[in-house]
C-alpha cells in the first residue's frame, strides 16, 4: 500500500512538472512583452550582453509616451463602443429569433430555421468584398456604422438562444397564457429572463470576437482615429518597426483590459468562448 | 402563396396571433441575414466572373477567366502556393494542437491542486489579440536581437527563412489555441460516467488501458468536433500572417495563407475579381473538405 502510495506521489508530481513548464511556455510572450516593454530601445536590441530584465531603471514612462503618441484613449473608445453596439445588436436579435424558432409555430419556421444553419457554414471571408462595398456606397467608411455593420444579426447567437429557449419548461408559458398575457408580454417577462446564461455566453463571444478581429476594421476603417487596437497595432508595427520597447508597449496596453476583465470573469469567459463552435 | 393563403384560412385566430408574433420576432434575424450573408454570396460568385477595371473601379464581365489566369495561367503560381503553404500550416498545427490540449485536459480532469491557475493560464491567448501576440512572437523570433536566438544561442532565420517560417507561424497558432480546444476537451471529459473508470480499475487496467479503451473512444465526438473546426481554423489562418509576415519578407511566398492572398488582391491591389475568385476557390475547397468529413465522421465517432 505505501509504495502504491508512493507511486502515486511521483506521477503527481510528474504531472506537475509537465504542467508547470507548460504554463511557462504559454506565459514568457507575456512576460517578455512587459519586460520588453519597460526597457530603453538600446537596451531592447543589446546583445552582448543580452539582457533579460531592464538594466537602467524601468521606464514605465514608455507606456505614456506610446499612449499620447498613438491616442490609445480614442483607440479604447472605439473598440469599447463597437463592442458595446456588436453585443446589443446580437443580443435584441438573436433573443427575438431563438424566442420565436424555439417556442413559437409559424409558416416558413423550418426553411428560415435552415438559413440560419447554412449560414453558420459557409466560411465569413465569402462576405467581404460586397459588405466592404455596401458600407463605402453608404459612405460609412471610418464610422461606427461601418464598423459594427457585419454584426447587426447573428446566425449563430440565433442558434445558441434557440437552443436556450427549448430548454426551458413549457407549463411556464402556459401558466401566463392563463393569466391573460400575450405573447410579447410572456416574452419579454417571463422567457427572456431565463435565457439568461445563454445570453451572457453570446455577450462574451461577441465581445471578445468584436476585440480580436483585424481585417474588418482593418479595410473599413482605416484612419488611425476611427479604427479599433487591433487594426491600429498592425499600424504601429509598420512604423514602429525598429522601436521595440514602444511596440511592445502599445500590444501590453492593448490587450490588458480585456485580460482584467478575463481574470474577474473566468468562468462566463471558458463558457462563451467554449460554446462558440470554433468560430473565434 | 395559395398554399399558405389555405394554411392561413385554416388557422384559429390564435395560431394566426402567434404565426404573426413569430415572424415579426424572426423579421431582423432574416432580412438581416439576407442582405449581410446571402445576397453577399452571390455578389461574391458574380465578382469573380468581372475584370475590375483600374483604381477597382467597373466591373466587365469576363466569364471563367479570372479562374483560368488564377488555376492555370499567370497567378496559378502564387494561388497554389498559397494553397499549399495553407494546407501545410493546417496539417502541422492542427494535430499537434489536439495532441498537447487532450492531454492537458486529461491531466487537468484530475483533481489536482491548481487546476483552475492552470486553466486560467493555458486560456489566457484566446482572449488576446491575435495582433499583439503575433507582435510578440514576431520579436521573440527576430533573428539578431530576439528571446529565442539570444537564450539558445542560435542563428535561426525563424520568420524569414522559406523552408521555416510558415512553421513558426504553426507555432504560434498551436500556442494560440492549446486552452481552446483543452476546454472543448475538459467539456467532453466530464460527460464520460464515471462507474466505466471504476470498473476498469476493478478489472486491473492501467491508464494507458484506460485512456485507449474508454476515454478516446467515448471522447470522440469531442475530438471530431474540434477536428473539424480547427481544420477551418486553419484553412482560414489570416491574422497571425498578416501580422508576421511582411510585404518585403524573403519567405513570404511560401509562407503566405490563401486568406492572406485573398486580402492582398481585394483591399491591396483593388483587385476585387482576383479577390472573389480566390475566396470562391477557397470556399470550394473547404466544402470538399468538410464534405469528406462528414464521410468519415461514421468511421471516427464512437457510437454506443
Amino acid at each position: 500500500m505505501n509504495s502504491y502510495k508512493a507511486k502515486q506521489r511521483t506521477a503527481t508530481a510528474l504531472i506537475h512538472i509537465f504542467l508547470i513548464i507548460m504554463s511557462i511556455i504559454m506565459i514568457v510572450p507575456f512576460v517578455w512583452m512587459i519586460l520588453t516593454a519597460l526597457k530603453t530601445n538600446q537596451e531592447a536590441i543589446s546583445v552582448s550582453p543580452f539582457y533579460f530584465f531592464p538594466h537602467n531603471g524601468w521606464h514605465w514612462e514608455n507606456f505614456g509616451t506610446v499612449w499620447k503618441s498613438y491616442n490609445f484613449l480614442l483607440l479604447y473608445k472605439n473598440t469599447l463602443l463597437l463592442i458595446f453596439f456588436r453585443v446589443v445588436c446580437a443580443c435584441l436579435t438573436a433573443t427575438m429569433a431563438g424566442y420565436a424558432f424555439g417556442r413559437l409555430n409559424f409558416p416558413g419556421k423550418k426553411l428560415l430555421f435552415s438559413l440560419v444553419l447554412v449560414q453558420m457554414m459557409i466560411p465569413s471571408q465569402i462576405f467581404i468584398i460586397p459588405q466592404y462595398t455596401m458600407v463605402s456606397k453608404m459612405g460609412a467608411i471610418n464610422s461606427m456604422f461601418g464598423l459594427v455593420f457585419p454584426g447587426l444579426v447573428t446566425a449563430f447567437g440565433t442558434y445558441l438562444l434557440k437552443v436556450g429557449y427549448e430548454g426551458l419548461p413549457k407549463d411556464l408559458e402556459e401558466a401566463a397564457t392563463i393569466d391573460g398575457a400575450n405573447i410579447g408580454q410572456r416574452f419579454l417577462h417571463i422567457m427572456m429572463p431565463l435565457t439568461r446564461s445563454s445570453m451572457v455566453s453570446l455577450g462574451i463571444f461577441t465581445a471578445v470576437f468584436a476585440f480580436k478581429d483585424l481585417m474588418w476594421p482593418m479595410i473599413v476603417a482605416p484612419d488611425a482615429a476611427h479604427t479599433t487596437l487591433s487594426a491600429a497595432l498592425s499600424k504601429m508595427q509598420g512604423q514602429y518597426s525598429n522601436d521595440y520597447p514602444s511596440m511592445m508597449a502599445a500590444a501590453v496596453l492593448a490587450i490588458l483590459p480585456m485580460v482584467i476583465i478575463y481574470i474577474i470573469f473566468q468562468k462566463q469567459f471558458v463558457e462563451g468562448i467554449a460554446t462558440s463552435g470554433g468560430k473565434l | 402563396m395559395a398554399k399558405t393563403k389555405a394554411v392561413k384560412q385554416k388557422m384559429t385566430p390564435r395560431a394566426r396571433n402567434e404565426a404573426l408574433w413569430g415572424l415579426f420576432f424572426v423579421a431582423p434575424t432574416i432580412i438581416g441575414l439576407i442582405i449581410l450573408n446571402f445576397i453577399p454570396v452571390f455578389q461574391t460568385i458574380w465578382q469573380s466572373f468581372c475584370k475590375t477595371g483600374d483604381f477597382g473601379k467597373g466591373n466587365i464581365f469576363v466569364g471563367l477567366k479570372n479562374y483560368q489566369t488564377l488555376m492555370f495561367g499567370t497567378g496559378s503560381a502564387e494561388m497554389w502556393q498559397s494553397l499549399w503553404n495553407t494546407i501545410k500550416y493546417t496539417i502541422v498545427q492542427v494535430p499537434v494542437t489536439i495532441a498537447i490540449s487532450l492531454l492537458l485536459a486529461v491531466l487537468l480532469n484530475k483533481k489536482i491542486a491548481g487546476r483552475s491557475v492552470y486553466r486560467t493560464i493555458f486560456f489566457l491567448p484566446m482572449v488576446c489579440a491575435p495582433a499583439a501576440v503575433a507582435m510578440v512572437w514576431r520579436w521573440i523570433y527576430n533573428q539578431q536581437f530576439g528571446l529565442l536566438n539570444n537564450v539558445f544561442h542560435t542563428n535561426v532565420a525563424w520568420i524569414s527563412d522559406p523552408k521555416i517560417a510558415w512553421f513558426s507561424i504553426a507555432i504560434i497558432g498551436i500556442w494560440s489555441s492549446i486552452g481552446y480546444d483543452m476546454v472543448l476537451f475538459i467539456g467532453g471529459l466530464q460527460e464520460i460516467p464515471h462507474d466505466y473508470y471504476e470498473a476498469a480499475l476493478i478489472d486491473g487496467a492501467n491508464s494507458w488501458e484506460q485512456f485507449k479503451n474508454i476515454t478516446w473512444p467515448l471522447l470522440s465526438p469531442t475530438t471530431f468536433f474540434v477536428f473539424q473546426t480547427g481544420i477551418i481554423g486553419g484553412l482560414t489562418i489570416f491574422d497571425l500572417m498578416y501580422m508576421v509576415m511582411d510585404k518585403t519578407n524573403a519567405a513570404l511566398s511560401k509562407t503566405q495563407s490563401i486568406v492572406y492572398l485573398f486580402y492582398q488582391y481585394s483591399f491591396t491591389q483593388n483587385n476585387k475579381g482576383y479577390g472573389a475568385t480566390v475566396v470562391v476557390i477557397l470556399v470550394v475547397f473547404i466544402m470538399i473538405i468538410t464534405f469528406f468529413l462528414q464521410k468519415i465522421e461514421k468511421h471516427f465517432v464512437y457510437h454506443a
